[in-house]
Protein backbone atom coordinates (compact mmCIF):
# COMPACT_ATOMS: atom_id res chain seq x y z
CA UNK A 1 0.00 0.00 0.00
CA UNK A 2 1.05 3.48 -1.28
CA UNK A 3 -1.00 6.45 -0.48
CA UNK A 4 -0.01 9.29 -0.88
CA UNK A 5 -2.32 11.97 1.00
CA UNK A 6 0.11 14.95 0.96
CA UNK A 7 -0.63 16.90 -2.18
CA UNK A 8 -0.31 19.99 -0.99
CA UNK A 9 3.43 19.24 -0.43
CA UNK A 10 3.88 18.06 -3.78
CA UNK A 11 2.26 16.35 -6.50
CA UNK A 12 3.01 13.47 -8.99
CA UNK A 13 4.08 14.91 -12.48
CA UNK A 14 1.10 14.01 -15.05
CA UNK A 15 2.09 11.74 -17.73
CA UNK A 16 1.28 14.33 -20.40
CA UNK A 17 3.47 16.83 -18.96
CA UNK A 18 6.77 14.22 -18.66
CA UNK A 19 5.88 13.72 -22.52
CA UNK A 20 5.79 17.31 -23.10
CA UNK A 21 8.91 17.88 -21.60
CA UNK A 22 11.12 15.11 -22.94
CA UNK A 23 11.87 17.04 -26.16
CA UNK A 24 13.29 19.48 -24.68
CA UNK A 25 16.07 17.06 -22.71
CA UNK A 26 16.77 15.04 -26.06
CA UNK A 27 16.58 16.96 -29.33
CA UNK A 28 15.51 20.67 -28.61
CA UNK A 29 18.18 21.15 -26.07
CA UNK A 30 19.43 24.04 -26.89
CA UNK A 31 20.60 27.31 -25.09
CA UNK A 32 17.29 29.94 -25.31
CA UNK A 33 19.84 32.77 -25.34
CA UNK A 34 21.83 30.79 -28.11
CA UNK A 35 21.52 33.26 -31.45
CA UNK A 36 21.38 30.43 -33.74
CA UNK A 37 18.22 29.26 -35.00
CA UNK A 38 17.78 26.08 -33.00
CA UNK A 39 18.42 28.21 -29.99
CA UNK A 40 15.84 31.84 -31.52
CA UNK A 41 13.39 28.24 -31.64
CA UNK A 42 13.91 27.61 -28.17
CA UNK A 43 13.57 31.98 -27.43
CA UNK A 44 10.00 31.37 -28.75
CA UNK A 45 8.97 28.36 -27.63
CA UNK A 46 9.63 30.55 -23.97
CA UNK A 47 7.67 33.36 -25.16
CA UNK A 48 4.30 31.58 -26.69
CA UNK A 49 4.70 29.48 -22.97
CA UNK A 50 4.45 32.97 -21.33
CA UNK A 51 1.46 33.96 -23.61
CA UNK A 52 -0.35 30.72 -22.75
CA UNK A 53 0.06 31.05 -19.07
CA UNK A 54 -0.78 35.23 -19.24
CA UNK A 55 -4.18 34.21 -20.90
CA UNK A 56 -4.25 31.62 -18.04
CA UNK A 57 -3.84 34.24 -15.23
CA UNK A 58 -5.40 36.96 -17.20
CA UNK A 59 -1.81 38.82 -17.05
CA UNK A 60 0.21 40.50 -19.06
CA UNK A 61 2.89 37.71 -20.86
CA UNK A 62 5.66 40.20 -20.55
CA UNK A 63 5.56 40.36 -17.06
CA UNK A 64 6.27 36.64 -16.12
CA UNK A 65 9.84 35.79 -15.38
CA UNK A 66 10.86 32.10 -15.03
CA UNK A 67 12.37 30.91 -11.41
CA UNK A 68 13.15 27.47 -9.63
CA UNK A 69 10.14 28.09 -7.49
CA UNK A 70 7.91 29.74 -5.29
CA UNK A 71 10.52 30.05 -2.73
CA UNK A 72 12.73 31.66 -5.37
CA UNK A 73 9.95 34.08 -6.68
CA UNK A 74 8.71 34.81 -3.13
CA UNK A 75 12.37 35.87 -2.11
CA UNK A 76 13.03 38.18 -5.38
CA UNK A 77 9.53 40.49 -4.80
CA UNK A 78 9.47 40.94 -1.42
CA UNK A 79 12.89 41.81 -0.90
CA UNK A 80 13.84 43.32 -4.56
CA UNK A 81 10.89 45.30 -4.29
CA UNK A 82 11.42 46.71 -0.74
CA UNK A 83 15.12 46.93 -1.92
CA UNK A 84 14.47 49.08 -4.81
CA UNK A 85 11.48 51.32 -3.39
CA UNK A 86 13.12 52.81 -0.74
CA UNK A 87 12.11 56.25 -2.50
CA UNK A 88 8.94 54.96 -1.57
CA UNK A 89 9.18 53.80 2.25
CA UNK A 90 10.52 50.95 3.95
CA UNK A 91 7.50 49.38 5.57
CA UNK A 92 5.50 46.16 4.40
CA UNK A 93 2.99 43.97 5.32
CA UNK A 94 2.32 40.06 5.88
CA UNK A 95 -0.25 37.97 6.70
CA UNK A 96 0.43 35.66 9.93
CA UNK A 97 0.11 32.78 8.35
CA UNK A 98 2.73 32.86 5.08
CA UNK A 99 4.80 30.68 4.08
CA UNK A 100 7.95 30.31 5.54
CA UNK A 101 9.94 31.68 2.34
CA UNK A 102 8.32 34.47 2.79
CA UNK A 103 8.55 35.47 6.24
CA UNK A 104 12.38 34.32 6.35
CA UNK A 105 12.48 37.06 3.56
CA UNK A 106 10.81 39.65 5.68
CA UNK A 107 13.14 38.56 8.56
CA UNK A 108 15.93 39.05 6.66
CA UNK A 109 14.82 42.78 5.95
CA UNK A 110 14.77 43.68 9.22
CA UNK A 111 18.79 43.75 9.40
CA UNK A 112 18.57 46.01 6.29
CA UNK A 113 16.61 48.55 8.35
CA UNK A 114 13.05 47.77 6.69
CA UNK A 115 10.33 47.05 8.93
CA UNK A 116 6.97 44.87 8.77
CA UNK A 117 4.13 44.18 10.46
CA UNK A 118 2.07 40.95 10.40
CA UNK A 119 -1.84 41.02 9.62
CA UNK A 120 -3.47 38.84 11.90
CA UNK A 121 -6.15 36.00 10.76
CA UNK A 122 -9.70 34.96 12.33
CA UNK A 123 -10.29 31.57 13.71
CA UNK A 124 -10.93 30.16 10.63
CA UNK A 125 -7.32 31.20 9.42
CA UNK A 126 -8.58 34.28 6.82
CA UNK A 127 -7.23 37.86 7.17
CA UNK A 128 -8.41 40.52 8.61
CA UNK A 129 -9.29 43.70 6.66
CA UNK A 130 -10.16 45.82 9.23
CA UNK A 131 -6.59 44.88 10.60
CA UNK A 132 -4.97 45.06 7.13
CA UNK A 133 -6.12 48.46 6.97
CA UNK A 134 -5.24 49.78 10.50
CA UNK A 135 -1.63 48.55 10.26
CA UNK A 136 -1.23 50.45 6.72
CA UNK A 137 0.96 53.37 7.14
CA UNK A 138 2.37 56.25 4.72
CA UNK A 139 5.47 54.92 4.39
CA UNK A 140 4.26 51.29 3.51
CA UNK A 141 5.39 50.05 0.51
CA UNK A 142 3.83 46.60 -0.01
CA UNK A 143 1.25 43.86 0.79
CA UNK A 144 1.65 40.58 0.80
CA UNK A 145 -0.67 37.75 1.38
CA UNK A 146 -0.91 34.28 0.49
CA UNK A 147 -3.77 33.20 -2.15
CA UNK A 148 -4.53 30.45 0.10
CA UNK A 149 -3.17 29.19 2.90
CA UNK A 150 -0.27 25.95 3.03
CA UNK A 151 -1.91 24.46 5.94
CA UNK A 152 -5.43 24.73 5.99
CA UNK A 153 -6.45 25.87 2.95
CA UNK A 154 -7.76 28.68 3.88
CA UNK A 155 -9.19 31.12 1.08
CA UNK A 156 -8.37 34.92 1.19
CA UNK A 157 -10.30 37.39 0.17
CA UNK A 158 -8.00 38.81 -2.76
CA UNK A 159 -10.13 41.05 -4.29
CA UNK A 160 -10.98 42.72 -1.28
CA UNK A 161 -7.17 43.20 -0.19
CA UNK A 162 -6.55 44.26 -4.09
CA UNK A 163 -9.11 47.11 -3.58
CA UNK A 164 -7.68 48.02 0.10
CA UNK A 165 -3.94 48.05 -1.55
CA UNK A 166 -4.70 50.24 -4.34
CA UNK A 167 -6.90 52.89 -2.37
CA UNK A 168 -3.69 53.42 -0.64
CA UNK A 169 -1.43 53.02 -3.23
CA UNK A 170 0.33 50.03 -1.86
CA UNK A 171 2.24 47.36 -4.39
CA UNK A 172 0.02 43.85 -3.76
CA UNK A 173 1.67 40.46 -3.81
CA UNK A 174 0.19 37.38 -3.62
CA UNK A 175 1.91 33.73 -2.87
CA UNK A 176 -0.73 31.73 -5.30
CA UNK A 177 1.32 28.07 -5.45
CA UNK A 178 -1.70 26.40 -3.03
CA UNK A 179 -4.03 28.04 -5.58
CA UNK A 180 -3.94 26.00 -8.43
CA UNK A 181 -6.81 25.20 -9.74
CA UNK A 182 -8.86 26.17 -6.62
CA UNK A 183 -9.13 29.73 -7.06
CA UNK A 184 -9.79 31.22 -10.67
CA UNK A 185 -6.35 33.22 -10.66
CA UNK A 186 -7.21 36.39 -11.86
CA UNK A 187 -4.90 38.76 -12.15
CA UNK A 188 -6.18 41.98 -12.87
CA UNK A 189 -9.44 41.33 -10.99
CA UNK A 190 -7.03 40.71 -8.19
CA UNK A 191 -5.29 44.20 -8.65
CA UNK A 192 -2.34 42.09 -7.95
CA UNK A 193 1.29 43.74 -8.67
CA UNK A 194 3.29 40.05 -8.09
CA UNK A 195 2.31 37.00 -7.73
CA UNK A 196 3.97 33.53 -7.49
CA UNK A 197 3.76 30.11 -8.52
CA UNK A 198 5.56 26.75 -8.53
CA UNK A 199 5.14 24.13 -10.90
CA UNK A 200 5.29 21.23 -8.50
CA UNK A 201 2.22 21.90 -6.89
CA UNK A 202 -0.23 21.57 -9.75
CA UNK A 203 1.21 18.05 -11.49
CA UNK A 204 4.20 19.94 -13.23
CA UNK A 205 8.00 19.04 -12.52
CA UNK A 206 9.77 20.35 -9.51
CA UNK A 207 12.39 23.01 -9.76
CA UNK A 208 10.71 25.61 -11.87
CA UNK A 209 8.32 28.11 -11.19
CA UNK A 210 7.09 32.01 -11.92
CA UNK A 211 7.01 35.27 -10.67
CA UNK A 212 4.48 37.88 -12.22
CA UNK A 213 6.03 41.38 -11.92
CA UNK A 214 4.49 44.09 -13.21
CA UNK A 215 7.74 46.05 -15.30
CA UNK A 216 6.34 48.87 -14.73
CA UNK A 217 7.24 48.86 -10.88
CA UNK A 218 11.20 48.71 -10.28
CA UNK A 219 12.45 45.31 -8.54
CA UNK A 220 16.37 44.78 -7.55
CA UNK A 221 17.26 41.18 -8.64
CA UNK A 222 18.95 39.37 -6.88
CA UNK A 223 20.39 36.18 -8.92
CA UNK A 224 22.38 38.48 -11.18
CA UNK A 225 24.58 36.85 -14.59
CA UNK A 226 23.96 36.86 -17.84
CA UNK A 227 20.95 39.24 -18.02
CA UNK A 228 18.06 36.67 -18.89
CA UNK A 229 14.57 37.81 -18.01
CA UNK A 230 15.19 41.40 -19.14
CA UNK A 231 18.01 41.13 -16.19
CA UNK A 232 15.29 40.38 -13.21
CA UNK A 233 16.19 36.95 -12.86
CA UNK A 234 19.68 35.62 -14.53
CA UNK A 235 20.42 32.00 -15.47
CA UNK A 236 19.98 29.80 -18.55
CA UNK A 237 16.12 29.34 -19.30
CA UNK A 238 15.02 25.73 -17.99
CA UNK A 239 13.08 24.91 -20.93
CA UNK A 240 11.83 21.55 -20.28
CA UNK A 241 10.59 23.01 -16.70
CA UNK A 242 8.78 25.72 -18.52
CA UNK A 243 7.57 23.71 -21.03
CA UNK A 244 6.31 21.29 -18.44
CA UNK A 245 4.56 23.96 -16.10
CA UNK A 246 3.32 25.42 -18.81
CA UNK A 247 1.17 22.18 -20.01
CA UNK A 248 1.00 21.61 -16.33
CA UNK A 249 -1.27 24.81 -16.22
CA UNK A 250 -2.93 24.72 -18.72
CA UNK A 251 -4.80 21.16 -18.03
CA UNK A 252 -5.17 21.99 -14.40
CA UNK A 253 -7.36 25.04 -15.92
CA UNK A 254 -8.87 22.97 -18.47
CA UNK A 255 -9.98 19.84 -16.08
CA UNK A 256 -10.77 22.11 -13.21
CA UNK A 257 -14.56 21.53 -12.62
CA UNK A 258 -14.38 17.88 -12.95
CA UNK A 259 -11.03 17.66 -10.98
CA UNK A 260 -12.71 20.27 -8.04
CA UNK A 261 -15.93 17.80 -7.64
CA UNK A 262 -14.05 15.10 -7.33
CA UNK A 263 -11.58 15.96 -4.70
CA UNK A 264 -14.28 17.77 -3.13
CA UNK A 265 -16.29 14.66 -3.06
CA UNK A 266 -13.58 12.33 -1.61
CA UNK A 267 -12.61 14.81 0.84
CA UNK A 268 -16.49 15.28 2.50
CA UNK A 269 -16.23 11.76 2.04
CA UNK A 270 -13.08 11.40 4.64
CA UNK A 271 -14.11 13.82 7.13
CA UNK A 272 -18.36 12.45 7.26
CA UNK A 273 -16.52 9.20 7.84
CA UNK A 274 -13.90 10.22 10.42
CA UNK A 275 -16.52 12.66 12.41
CA UNK A 276 -18.83 9.82 12.73
CA UNK A 277 -15.88 7.40 13.92
CA UNK A 278 -13.53 8.70 15.71
CA UNK A 279 -14.44 10.90 18.87
CA UNK A 280 -12.59 14.20 20.15
CA UNK A 281 -11.58 15.49 16.78
CA UNK A 282 -11.76 19.81 15.79
CA UNK A 283 -11.45 20.27 12.23
CA UNK A 284 -8.88 23.22 11.92
CA UNK A 285 -10.62 26.17 9.96
CA UNK A 286 -13.62 25.99 8.43
CA UNK A 287 -15.28 23.82 6.04
CA UNK A 288 -16.25 26.26 3.70
CA UNK A 289 -13.80 28.81 3.11
CA UNK A 290 -11.18 26.49 2.15
CA UNK A 291 -10.24 24.45 -1.06
CA UNK A 292 -11.76 21.31 -1.39
CA UNK A 293 -8.30 18.83 -1.19
CA UNK A 294 -7.44 20.46 2.17
CA UNK A 295 -7.72 18.86 6.08
CA UNK A 296 -6.47 19.80 9.12
CA UNK A 297 -7.38 18.02 11.82
CA UNK A 298 -6.63 18.25 15.74
CA UNK A 299 -6.89 14.46 17.07
CA UNK A 300 -6.91 15.19 21.13
CA UNK A 301 -4.90 14.27 23.88
CA UNK A 302 -2.00 12.32 21.02
CA UNK A 303 0.83 14.17 19.41
CA UNK A 304 1.18 14.74 15.24
CA UNK A 305 4.20 13.23 14.59
CA UNK A 306 3.10 9.95 16.35
CA UNK A 307 0.23 9.59 14.44
CA UNK A 308 1.96 10.59 11.21
CA UNK A 309 4.74 7.59 11.36
CA UNK A 310 2.08 5.34 12.58
CA UNK A 311 0.14 6.07 9.32
CA UNK A 312 3.19 5.89 7.18
CA UNK A 313 4.38 2.35 8.59
CA UNK A 314 1.34 1.48 7.31
CA UNK A 315 1.31 2.83 3.56
CA UNK A 316 -0.42 5.95 4.43
CA UNK A 317 1.29 9.35 3.52
CA UNK A 318 0.41 12.57 5.47
CA UNK A 319 1.80 15.63 7.20
CA UNK A 320 1.69 17.67 10.73
CA UNK A 321 1.76 20.66 8.86
CA UNK A 322 4.06 21.95 5.68
CA UNK A 323 6.67 19.84 4.68
CA UNK A 324 8.76 22.50 6.00
CA UNK A 325 8.00 21.82 9.72
CA UNK A 326 9.50 18.04 9.44
CA UNK A 327 12.84 20.18 9.35
CA UNK A 328 12.61 21.90 12.38
CA UNK A 329 10.36 20.35 14.48
CA UNK A 330 8.78 23.64 15.34
CA UNK A 331 4.97 23.99 15.90
CA UNK A 332 3.02 25.25 13.21
CA UNK A 333 2.86 29.24 13.29
CA UNK A 334 -0.58 28.79 11.05
CA UNK A 335 -2.02 26.53 13.88
CA UNK A 336 -0.89 29.10 16.15
CA UNK A 337 -2.48 32.25 14.51
CA UNK A 338 -5.83 30.45 14.62
CA UNK A 339 -5.93 30.83 18.50
CA UNK A 340 -5.54 27.28 18.73
CA UNK A 341 -4.60 26.47 22.70
CA UNK A 342 -0.82 25.32 23.03
CA UNK A 343 -2.00 22.64 24.81
CA UNK A 344 -3.01 21.29 21.17
CA UNK A 345 -0.63 22.57 19.02
CA UNK A 346 0.90 19.16 18.77
CA UNK A 347 -1.98 17.46 18.14
CA UNK A 348 -2.47 17.94 14.21
CA UNK A 349 -2.83 16.32 10.96
CA UNK A 350 -3.01 18.04 7.39
CA UNK A 351 -4.49 15.60 4.66
CA UNK A 352 -4.90 16.66 1.41
CA UNK A 353 -6.00 15.00 -1.35
CA UNK A 354 -5.65 14.91 -5.63
CA UNK A 355 -5.80 13.81 -8.40
CA UNK A 356 -5.03 10.53 -8.12
CA UNK A 357 -6.16 8.93 -5.08
CA UNK A 358 -9.41 6.70 -4.72
CA UNK A 359 -12.26 6.25 -3.03
CA UNK A 360 -10.86 3.07 -2.18
CA UNK A 361 -7.21 4.71 -0.85
CA UNK A 362 -10.00 6.70 1.30
CA UNK A 363 -11.41 3.48 2.99
CA UNK A 364 -8.41 1.84 3.88
CA UNK A 365 -6.79 5.40 5.52
CA UNK A 366 -10.26 6.02 7.56
CA UNK A 367 -9.74 2.07 8.85
CA UNK A 368 -6.38 2.60 10.00
CA UNK A 369 -6.21 5.53 11.06
CA UNK A 370 -9.14 4.47 13.31
CA UNK A 371 -6.53 2.02 14.61
CA UNK A 372 -3.93 4.71 14.83
CA UNK A 373 -6.11 6.74 16.97
CA UNK A 374 -7.05 3.77 19.15
CA UNK A 375 -3.69 2.39 19.52
CA UNK A 376 -1.46 6.28 20.71
CA UNK A 377 -4.71 7.19 22.44
CA UNK A 378 -4.64 3.79 24.81
CA UNK A 379 -1.41 4.67 26.28
CA UNK A 380 -1.59 8.78 26.86
CA UNK A 381 -1.53 10.22 29.74
CA UNK A 382 -3.65 12.96 29.05
CA UNK A 383 -7.38 12.98 30.49
CA UNK B 1 17.59 17.19 7.76
CA UNK B 2 15.46 14.78 7.51
CA UNK B 3 13.90 12.28 10.03
CA UNK B 4 15.37 8.49 9.55
CA UNK B 5 14.22 6.82 12.32
CA UNK B 6 16.54 3.34 13.03
CA UNK B 7 14.59 0.42 12.48
CA UNK B 8 15.06 -0.35 16.59
CA UNK B 9 13.19 2.95 17.16
CA UNK B 10 10.27 2.20 14.85
CA UNK B 11 10.17 -1.66 16.42
CA UNK B 12 10.01 0.21 20.42
CA UNK B 13 7.36 2.52 18.51
CA UNK B 14 5.09 0.33 16.83
CA UNK B 15 5.13 -2.47 20.13
CA UNK B 16 6.74 -0.37 22.91
CA UNK B 17 7.47 -2.35 26.14
CA UNK B 18 6.33 -1.43 29.35
CA UNK B 19 3.37 0.77 28.34
CA UNK B 20 0.99 1.25 31.08
CA UNK B 21 0.64 1.86 34.28
CA UNK B 22 1.54 0.05 37.65
CA UNK B 23 -1.21 -0.31 39.47
CA UNK B 24 -0.51 0.87 43.03
CA UNK B 25 2.83 2.07 42.52
CA UNK B 26 5.42 2.87 44.57
CA UNK B 27 5.82 6.46 42.96
CA UNK B 28 4.96 8.59 40.28
CA UNK B 29 6.33 11.53 37.85
CA UNK B 30 5.83 13.22 34.97
CA UNK B 31 7.69 14.94 32.92
CA UNK B 32 7.38 17.38 29.81
CA UNK B 33 4.44 19.20 28.58
CA UNK B 34 2.03 18.86 26.06
CA UNK B 35 2.81 22.10 24.42
CA UNK B 36 6.18 21.05 23.90
CA UNK B 37 4.71 18.14 22.34
CA UNK B 38 6.63 15.70 24.56
CA UNK B 39 4.78 14.46 28.25
CA UNK B 40 5.82 10.93 29.91
CA UNK B 41 4.33 9.93 32.61
CA UNK B 42 5.93 7.03 34.94
CA UNK B 43 5.04 4.96 37.67
CA UNK B 44 7.51 2.50 39.44
CA UNK B 45 7.50 -0.84 41.98
CA UNK B 46 10.27 -1.31 44.03
CA UNK B 47 11.36 -4.30 46.01
CA UNK B 48 14.48 -4.97 47.75
CA UNK B 49 16.01 -1.57 46.88
CA UNK B 50 15.87 -2.50 43.26
CA UNK B 51 13.54 -1.37 40.44
CA UNK B 52 10.91 -4.54 39.83
CA UNK B 53 8.93 -2.64 37.28
CA UNK B 54 8.38 0.51 35.51
CA UNK B 55 5.89 1.73 33.43
CA UNK B 56 5.10 4.74 31.23
CA UNK B 57 2.30 6.47 29.31
CA UNK B 58 3.29 8.99 26.38
CA UNK B 59 1.84 11.71 24.64
CA UNK B 60 4.59 12.28 22.31
CA UNK B 61 6.28 11.57 18.88
CA UNK B 62 8.01 8.19 18.05
CA UNK B 63 11.03 8.69 19.42
CA UNK B 64 9.29 9.80 22.78
CA UNK B 65 7.55 6.61 22.51
CA UNK B 66 10.90 4.48 21.86
CA UNK B 67 13.33 6.23 24.21
CA UNK B 68 11.06 5.58 27.25
CA UNK B 69 10.34 1.82 25.59
CA UNK B 70 14.06 1.12 25.58
CA UNK B 71 15.12 2.52 28.66
CA UNK B 72 12.66 1.08 31.20
CA UNK B 73 13.72 -2.38 29.32
CA UNK B 74 17.06 -1.03 30.61
CA UNK B 75 16.59 -0.18 33.84
CA UNK B 76 14.61 -3.38 35.08
CA UNK B 77 16.30 -4.92 37.94
CA UNK B 78 18.55 -2.06 38.47
CA UNK B 79 19.36 -0.67 42.02
CA UNK B 80 18.09 2.84 42.81
CA UNK B 81 21.69 4.10 42.78
CA UNK B 82 22.35 2.44 39.47
CA UNK B 83 19.49 3.51 38.03
CA UNK B 84 20.52 7.19 39.16
CA UNK B 85 23.09 7.57 37.32
CA UNK B 86 21.62 5.67 33.84
CA UNK B 87 23.24 7.81 31.05
CA UNK B 88 21.00 8.94 27.92
CA UNK B 89 23.48 7.66 25.72
CA UNK B 90 23.04 4.29 25.93
CA UNK B 91 18.93 5.12 24.95
CA UNK B 92 20.61 6.28 22.06
CA UNK B 93 23.18 3.95 21.58
CA UNK B 94 20.68 1.17 22.13
CA UNK B 95 18.33 2.33 19.41
CA UNK B 96 21.24 2.11 17.06
CA UNK B 97 20.83 6.27 16.93
CA UNK B 98 18.58 8.90 16.96
CA UNK B 99 17.88 11.69 14.56
CA UNK B 100 19.95 14.80 16.11
CA UNK B 101 16.37 17.01 16.80
CA UNK B 102 15.42 14.19 18.69
CA UNK B 103 18.52 12.97 21.11
CA UNK B 104 16.34 15.43 23.56
CA UNK B 105 13.64 13.06 23.73
CA UNK B 106 16.37 10.33 25.70
CA UNK B 107 17.22 12.80 27.86
CA UNK B 108 13.64 13.91 28.76
CA UNK B 109 13.23 10.11 29.40
CA UNK B 110 16.12 9.76 31.70
CA UNK B 111 15.28 13.04 33.60
CA UNK B 112 11.65 11.08 34.16
CA UNK B 113 13.26 8.24 35.47
CA UNK B 114 15.37 10.15 37.76
CA UNK B 115 12.49 11.81 39.33
CA UNK B 116 10.22 8.97 39.68
CA UNK B 117 12.75 7.72 41.69
CA UNK B 118 13.14 10.65 43.80
CA UNK B 119 9.19 10.90 44.03
CA UNK B 120 9.95 7.15 45.41
CA UNK B 121 12.71 8.13 47.81
CA UNK B 122 11.03 11.29 49.10
CA UNK B 123 7.98 8.80 50.20
CA UNK B 124 10.39 6.65 51.74
CA UNK B 125 12.29 8.72 54.04
CA UNK B 126 13.50 7.23 57.24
Amino acid sequence: MNIYLDNAATTRVDKRVIKKMLPYFDNKYTNASSIHFPGQENDIEINNCKKEIASVLNGNSQNIVFTSGATESNNLIIKGVMRANVNKGKHFLISAIEHPCVMESARELLGEGFEFDYVPVDKNGVVVLSELEKKIRPDTVLISIMAVNNEIGSIQPMIEIGKIAKRNDIYFHTDAVQAVPYLKIDIKKWQVDFLSLSAHKFYGPKGVGLAYIDKNIKIRPIIVGGGQEDGIRAGTYNLPGIVGMTEALKLSYQERDSYLKEVRNIRDYFWQEIKKKIKNINLNGDLKNRTPNNLNIMFKGIEGEAILIDLSLKGIHVSTGSACSAQNLRTSSVIKALGVEDDYMNSNIRFTFGRYNKKSEVDYTIDKLIKTVERLRSFTPIK
Amino acid sequence: MALNYSKETLKHFRNPKNIGEIKNPDAFAEVGNMVCGDQLAFTLKVEKNKIKDIKFLSFGCASNIATASVMTEMVKGMTLEEAKKFDWNKIVGELEGLPSQKVHCSVLAVEGLKKVILNYEEKNKK
